[in-house]
């Protein structure tokens, strides 16, 4: 192609795009010829071909998980089990979507655990030992999970230390912080009624809430689909065809409302659910719609690259780390309120495992650049499935250890597994 | 030429522990000038063009940005002077698409929002995306998926985006077929006639004969002569790389230096 007539085509697409045969017009036309509801199905199969399993994995575990309990058990699918459940997926869910964070940046904080110990004693001795006001000791809390996570960001990007052994350290130092501040007593009960009980103890009993949040969430997401693919066609690029955008969304409202269906059979729409889908939620869009989410994702895929483009990239790991020390206190305080209390245990390895066992198993990529807030949810939902089936069925939690580990190890050899296929059709 | 160059480097230091990767060097592009560093390996070409671009700051020297004096200590540095690279690595982000790589660190925003389609039009309307014919699928496949030649498309894209007073290419033929480097050198051509500022590090002495003006040559850390690329034979510059003449002219500066000492 000459010069003339490239730059002929490129006046031509800045004035309004008059359809003109070219090779670039050709070409454009062929790489969005293949649309509709069979582009997509290609689409899809390259994407499983290659590797690209992204949330697939996840779904699959929890139809397996819930169909095997419900046949040992026919209790489990029931919606007092599955109300239970959705309230005790959040507070490692909350710590889970703060992994994510740091493993998009292709790092690892093992200090969520304590951190969410500490904070939840941090809250339960200001409010009850020292009658703080409520709202005042949860401020403090978060706080001190946000400090503790950029500390640790601190000593990571500027100083260099490797984050796993900062937050190796973190893991023991808190742990063992917690326990002081805890003091002789060891065990602090919150107060009945409070705010922080309230969490996971308050349903919306109305009906209307949880069916009204369904409708809510489809139709929101119909419309910004709708309004993107819209924009997209005026400005001539590759748009979501209509087609799939009404299949989406009726995926999307079949869900929805079965799930706004089951939680009205028990108590209505738990308050912390919808917290914890508000967050999830919110850092999706902060992830994805942000320069903010851009630059993580580009950290992961690329530290070099990301740096040399000007940006400043302690900062964003800093604020990274502090991210997963606020959610991490976040999600202490929902643990504390399921068990109305702060005790010794708080805050244990386990906690942490669990959160990184279910920001894996919900698709996160362990070597960076891969991931959505999503994916915490989704793996939480495994993990705590395997552990609300095994409590009915009378199971040791010894045993449920040992399933937790192997769906862990599971969901880690999958994804190495798909970033080598990924690497073989050059797509990593 | 007569003009301020846009920029000029004077006495250039910089270290590695005992090791002195340059030493002394002084180099000046001018607008519309096409200069072309060469050297042999270990020569520190890549460690010049990592002071210029901020990545590894000089130890001592000074960099004049038209005339004047300036401190480039970081990438943004050199980013908000008018200075952009391609580097030899090519430094792209594999986890980001096309369009996510050109605008990296210059984001399109509406309302502190993402604008992806008026981000993804802007890529397909990038005269390079057409102009270069390195056949890219879509704009939306990850960069992970592209070939040498495609990534080199986008990394250079990526550079013209800010729209540089000054544009650094580190070996940006190596990894092109013979096809795509004719159409490189056009293009080089054509940044020369927009008044960019080119400096065009490569190995291929035929490259450098063929788009460029001035010839720096780089031996062991230092400047080893300055060449017309019209009046003097490749000859020359490979024995000037080599060390087998050293060149006179830098070798009295040194002597005058070190009097000085």
């Amino acid at each position: 192609m000459n010069k003339s007539e490239a730059s002929d085509l490129n006046t031509t697409r800045a004035g309004g795009g008059t359809a003109r045969a070219g090779p670039a017009a050709d070409r454009r036309q062929s790489a969005e010829g293949e649309q509709g509801f069979r582009g997509y199905v290609s689409e899809i199969t390259r994407k499983l071909r290659s590797g690209e399993l992204g949330a697939l994995p996840g779904v699959f575990s929890v139809v397996v998980i819930w169909t095997v309990f419900q046949i040992l058990d026919h209790q489990f699918l029931s919606p007092r089990n599955l109300s239970n459940l959705s309230v005790d997926i959040v507070g490692t869910g909350l710590i889970a979507v703060g992994i994510v964070f740091v493993l998009l940046l292709g790092e690892i904080d093992l200090s969520v655990g304590s951190v969410s110990g500490l904070s939840a004693a941090v809250f339960a001795v200001f409010n009850v030992n020292n009658g703080v006001p409520e709202w005042l000791a949860v401020i403090a809390a978060v706080l001190v999970g946000a400090a503790i996570g950029a500390v640790q960001g601190f000593f990571f990007a500027t100083i260099g230390v490797p984050a796993f052994v900062v937050t190796l350290a973190g893991l023991l130092a808190w742990n063992g912080l917690m326990l002081h501040v805890l003091g002789a007593s060891g065990t602090i009960n919150l107060r009945p009624q409070g705010l922080v009980y309230g969490l996971t103890n308050h349903y919306f009993h109305n009906t209307a809430a949880a069916y009204g949040l369904a409708a809510l969430g489809t139709v929101a997401f119909f419309v910004t689909s709708y309004h993107d693919a819209r924009r997209r066609r005026a400005a001539e690029v590759l748009a979501r065809p209509l087609t799939e955008i009404a299949m989406r969304t009726g995926a999307v409202a079949v869900i929805a409302f079965a799930v706004a269906y089951v939680l009205n059979q028990f108590e209505g729409l738990p308050l912390a659910l919808l917290i914890f889908l508000a967050v999830v939620v919110g850092l999706d869009f902060v992830l994805r719609r942000t320069k903010y989410g851009r630059k993580i994702f580009s950290i992961g895929g690329g530290v070099e690259a990301t740096r040399r483009a000007g940006i400043n990239v302690a900062w964003v790991r800093v604020s990274v780390f502090a991210v997963s020390g606020t959610l991490a206190a976040l999600g202490g305080l929902f643990l504390a309120s399921r068990v109305a209390s702060v005790g010794q245990t708080a805050g244990s390895s386990i906690l942490m495992i669990n959160s990184i066992a279910a920001a894996v198993i919900g698709g996160v990529s362990l070597f960076g650049g891969r991931g959505r807030p999503w994916s915490a949810l989704l793996g939480m939902l495994v993990i705590q499935s395997i552990a609300s089936g095994m409590l009915l069925l009378g199971i040791q939690t010894t045993v449920q250890y040992m399933i937790t580990g192997g769906v862990l190890l599971a969901a880690v050899v999958l994804d190495s597994l798909s970033r080598h296929s990924q690497k073989s059709h050059g797509r990593a | 030429m007569s003009t301020t160059p846009v920029l000029a480097l004077r006495g250039i230091c910089k270290r590695f522990g005992a090791v002195r990767a340059l030493t002394d060097v002084e180099l000046e592009i001018h607008a519309g000038e096409v200069v072309a560093l060469v050297g042999d390996n270990g020569a520190g070409k890549s460690t010049l063009v990592k002071v210029i671009t901020g990545v590894g700051p000089a130890d001592e020297g000074v960099i004049e940005w038209n005339g004047r004096p300036v401190r480039i200590h970081r990438p943004h540095d050199a980013q908000t002077l008018g200075i952009a690279g391609v580097y030899q690595d090519l430094a792209l982000c594999e986890s980001l698409d096309v369009v996510g790589n050109v605008f990296l660190g210059h984001e399109i925003c509406t309302a502190g929002v993402l604008d992806e389609v008026a981000m993804e039009r802007r890529t397909r309307e990038l005269e390079l995306m057409d102009t270069l014919s390195i056949r890219i699928p879509s704009v939306r496949v990850p960069v992970a998926s592209l070939s040498a030649g495609q990534r080199q498309t986008v990394a250079i894209s990526r550079a013209l985006l800010s729209d540089p007073k000054i544009l650094i290419l580190d070996e940006p033929t190596a990894a092109l077929g013979v096809e795509q480097t004719a159409h490189f050198l056009d293009l080089i051509e054509r940044l020369r006639e927009r008044g960019i500022g080119v400096l065009l590090i490569s190995h291929n002495l035929g490259d450098v004969k063929a788009v460029a003006d001035q010839v720096a040559v780089l031996r062991l850390g230092r400047n080893n002569g300055f060449f017309d690329v019209l009046t003097t034979s490749q000859e020359q510059i490979v024995s000037s790389i080599t060390g087998a003449t050293d060149n006179a002219i830098t070798h009295r500066k040194a002597w005058a230096w070190e009097a000085m000492l």
